[in-house]
């Protein structure tokens, strides 16, 4: 009942450790060493007593932070040092991530049904979809994890959906086994309403959502929850490729079309229009 | 350079205890331990740091890492005291070291000369309980100018002709703009008002030890992985944990403050993460516990010299709550904004910081600014135009679209204290540790309303102006959810219709103080922060003179 971060006693252990300033290349790569060091738990909360193991951690990101800093001049690298260790972590966490073995709240056959509701909501095209992006797995996962309250939603929607299904389409057996203009056509009867205006940074409708809305929730999460994050969805990245967000976590202006050309700002000509 | 921070034994009788360790508590914290005062800062949440925060927004956002958990603190909301409460999510604030400033967006404004005086000015408003405040602007702005420079805000002085006077420029340029800020800027030019850069508390150049804004793009909500956003938790704790005098003690949920037969606060009573339930002494006590918990905790202290809650003589307690009104567009380009790199904000105008209210015919003013605060998942989930397929092949080709392409028009504005919305004890829920739940009452005066209307429709404008492929606005309705906690402790020279003095002290108790949003008297024009935080440097300076001319040891 009582929630208790397990970060926060280590965290509070390493924090009077605090370096006040790193103006050298050297301490922060001791740095980045130590907080990779194998064993040194998530706490890495700037450098611990882990001892310093060393280099088995080939991290592509890490490389790619080390060359740009490079690029851009110590001075700026050593000002941006933690990042370093924040984005490490993160590439920590998606190589640790495999994909589940197996499902661990749904049967194979209601992971089939799953997967074939989930490629509806975001289809495969001429780019991958919600299928790539491992909906599925991630779907399964949560339904076991911090969705579990959902678990309901989904032992007893599933089937209703079905039965839904069969109603209009009795020869097509079930959802997975028909052709997607059936599919579609069923959808459209349960969920043909268009996006209403939801404000955002604000919690959702209170009480449960249907099934659909669950499933339609989840397809969604999997598909643009940051790839580096543990969930092993939006594999290899394909929702954040679709949608145009670029998988680094740092970026210098200028950031898009409409300031690159800005010449900087300056006073309007007529000013003065202060009351 | 690393100085050993104390742990102090509860039974010490330490000089100060403050509770919330957020905008106000970190402050308090960090100038009470430089004058060499003896301080633990109660927090309930853990203390995580930089390396602890994720750009997962399932754990951030769904599984509140960082905030007030619903599960555990429950809430419950009625609009009218007449209305039956029930249970509902109602507010979020950042539980953690360094509270709500850690995930907040940064917007930094200061208040204006008429934020403090409007009562004056404006006259009464029916159904409103408006008063001026007991100290000026003048009286703030010294205080304004140290956050400035001590907790670190990028911004450019002088560019707004509506700003009100300051003693010294940003001591950082403003952050670099983003598209959605020179889209902002021409149109609000071409309609003839004045935009200009952004003050934020984000740093824009390295500064003591921390790193400049990387842009990451997980800003709002979010804490800060480089230390560039100047929370509580990259700032001031740390600098009064440097002061060798200030104990933070993370997980202690403060259930009661207690006092003696004299009347005066003796210490705080707490839950630890096991719990086990403390008491630790101290000589004066200091809520900073946000607008919401601050009253809450005052009410959960009832005595019998106290039945209606510490420090209640006056009744307010909890009462003229204020949320801020606003009113979010949203629209949509031909070209990539690519707004979702970097802070939120980079242009603001405050044209309409001071609407004549005769001629619009509702009180309040506000200000706009220019953003992007989505995360992916959010803008699938309810920021496509409206309309939109909400699956299949359409919905998928909004997103590819529509992701780099929107910007949003956040308009700002004044809320109006009314007595009746207020945080209060729910009668029936109870938190996981057995106490009554906060509940929240609120009803927008129906000026605010018309307000955040009136804003809307000045950000369509701006989206017209600014060509926008398409845009929307969203819904604008009597708000039943909380971020800003305003106003519940309010500040006064009169004890009978306020809680505090200009001083912080409270009237009741000679030994108890209350600073945060609590404290405001008016809500300003929806960015609270930068008032809270100076009114925080200033409550340390006259509780520091108090303090020295004896006014808080035993008498």
């Amino acid at each position: 009942m009582l929630q208790q971060s397990p970060i926060s006693g280590k965290a509070a252990l390493c924090k009077s450790r605090q370096i006040d300033a790193l103006d050298s290349r050297f301490i922060l790569d001791a740095l980045v060493r130590k907080a990779y060091s194998p064993g040194c738990s998530p706490c890495s909360s700037y450098p611990c007593d882990t001892p310093s193991l060393g280099e088995n951690m080939p991290f592509d990101r890490r490389r790619f932070l080390f060359a740009s800093g490079a690029g851009l001049g110590a001075a700026w690298f050593s000002a941006n040092w933690s990042l370093a260790l924040a984005a490490g972590k993160h590439a920590r966490q998606a190589a640790a991530s495999a994909v589940p073995p197996k499902f661990e709240f749904f049967t194979a056959a209601q992971a089939t049904e799953i997967a074939a509701i989930c490629a509806r909501i975001i289809p495969s095209d001429d780019s991958p979809g919600a299928t790539e992006a491992g909906a599925v797995y991630f779907t399964d996962r949560m339904l076991c994890t911090v969705a579990a309250r959902q678990q309901s939603i989904f032992r007893e929607g599933l089937p209703a959906f079905q039965e839904d299904f069969l109603a209009m389409f009795p020869a097509a057996g079930k959802f997975s086994a028909a052709s997607v203009e059936q599919q579609d056509q069923f959808l459209h009867s349960i969920a043909d309403e268009g996006v209403k205006p939801r404000r955002p940074n604000r919690p959702g409708n209170p009480g449960d959502p249907s099934f659909f809305e669950a499933l339609r929730a989840a397809t969604i999460a999997a598909f643009l929850i940051d790839p580096e994050s543990e969930y092993a969805a939006n594999r290899t990245g394909v929702g954040w490729q679709l949608i145009g967000r670029d998988p680094a976590h740092s970026f210098h202006s200028p950031f898009g079309f409409y300031d690159r050309d800005y010449p900087g700002w300056s006073p309007p000509s007529s000013s003065g229009k202060a009351k | 350079m690393n100085v050993e921070t104390p742990k102090y034994q509860t039974s010490d009788e330490v000089d100060f205890v403050i509770v919330g360790s957020g905008a106000a508590g970190g402050i308090l914290a960090k100038e009470l331990g430089g004058h060499g005062f003896r301080v633990v800062v109660l927090e309930q949440g853990p203390y995580l740091t930089e390396s602890d925060f994720v750009h997962d927004e399932i754990k951030v956002l769904n599984e509140d890492l960082l905030t007030n958990h619903p599960e555990i603190q429950p809430t419950t909301f009625r609009k009218t005291p007449a209305d039956a409460a029930k249970e509902q999510r109602a507010l979020v604030y950042g539980r953690l070291v360094g509270g709500t400033s850690v995930h907040f967006t940064a917007n930094f404004w200061r208040f204006h000369e008429i934020d403090f005086i409007e009562r004056s000015k404006v006259g009464p408003i029916p159904g409103a309980n408006l008063s001026d405040w007991p100290i000026t602007y003048s009286d703030l702005e010294p205080y304004y100018t140290k956050v400035e420079w001590e907790i670190g805000v990028s911004g450019l002085a002088g560019a707004s002709p509506f700003d009100p006077p300051r003693s010294r420029p940003y001591p950082m340029p403003p952050l670099p703009v983003k598209s959605s800020g020179v889209i902002f800027e021409r149109a609000a030019r071409k309609l003839g008002w004045n935009p200009f850069p952004a003050p934020m508390a984000i740093l824009s150049q390295p500064r003591e030890g921390r790193s400049a804004c990387v842009n990451c793009g997980f800003c709002l909500a979010f804490g800060c992985e480089v230390g560039a956003k100047s929370s509580s938790l990259a700032t001031a704790v740390r600098m009064a944990e440097r002061t060798g005098k200030v104990e933070i003690r993370p997980n202690s949920y403060v259930h009661r403050i207690e006092i003696d037969d004299r009347g005066r606060v003796t210490g705080a009573l707490y839950f630890d993460s096991r719990r086990a339930t403390h008491f630790q002494k101290a000589k004066a006590v200091i809520l900073s516990a946000n607008g919401a918990e601050t009253p809450r905790l005052l009410l959960l202290s009832a005595s019998k010299q106290f039945p209606d809650g510490l420090a209640n003589s006056s009744g307010y307690v909890g009462k003229n709550l204020m949320l801020n009104s606003s009113a979010i567009s949203m629209g949509v380009f031909d070209e990539p904004l690519n707004d979702y790199k970097g802070f939120a904000v980079s242009r603001v105008l405050h044209d309409f910081y001071e609407l004549d209210h005769e001629k619009v015919g509702f009180y309040g003013g506000g200000g706009l600014d220019a953003r992007f605060d989505i995360t992916p998942i959010g803008l699938a989930m309810g920021s496509l135009p409206p309309g939109t397929p909400r699956w299949g092949r359409d919905f998928k080709s909004a997103l590819r679209n529509n992701f780099t392409r929107s910007m949003e028009i956040f308009g700002h504005g004044t809320s109006l204290p009314v007595e009746d919305n207020s945080f209060s004890l729910d009668s029936e829920i109870k938190d996981a540790w057995g106490l009554p739940a906060l509940r929240m009452t609120y009803r927008d005066h129906p000026d605010d309303i018309k307000l955040a209307t009136w804003l809307g429709a000045r950000s369509q404008e701006l989206l017209d102006a600014a060509g926008a492929r398409q845009k929307w606005l969203f819904p604008i309705a009597e708000q039943e959810f909380a971020v800003h906690l305003l106003g519940t402790c309010r500040m006064g020279n009169d004890p009978k219709t306020s809680v505090i003095n200009i001083d912080h002290r409270s009237h009741d108790v000679k030994n108890l103080f209350l600073c945060d949003g609590s404290s405001l008297v008016t809500s300003g024009r929806g960015q609270p922060t930068m008032t809270i935080e100076a009114l925080a440097f200033r409550a340390a300076d006259r509780i520091t003179a108090l303090a020295k001319k004896g006014e808080l040891s035993a008498a």
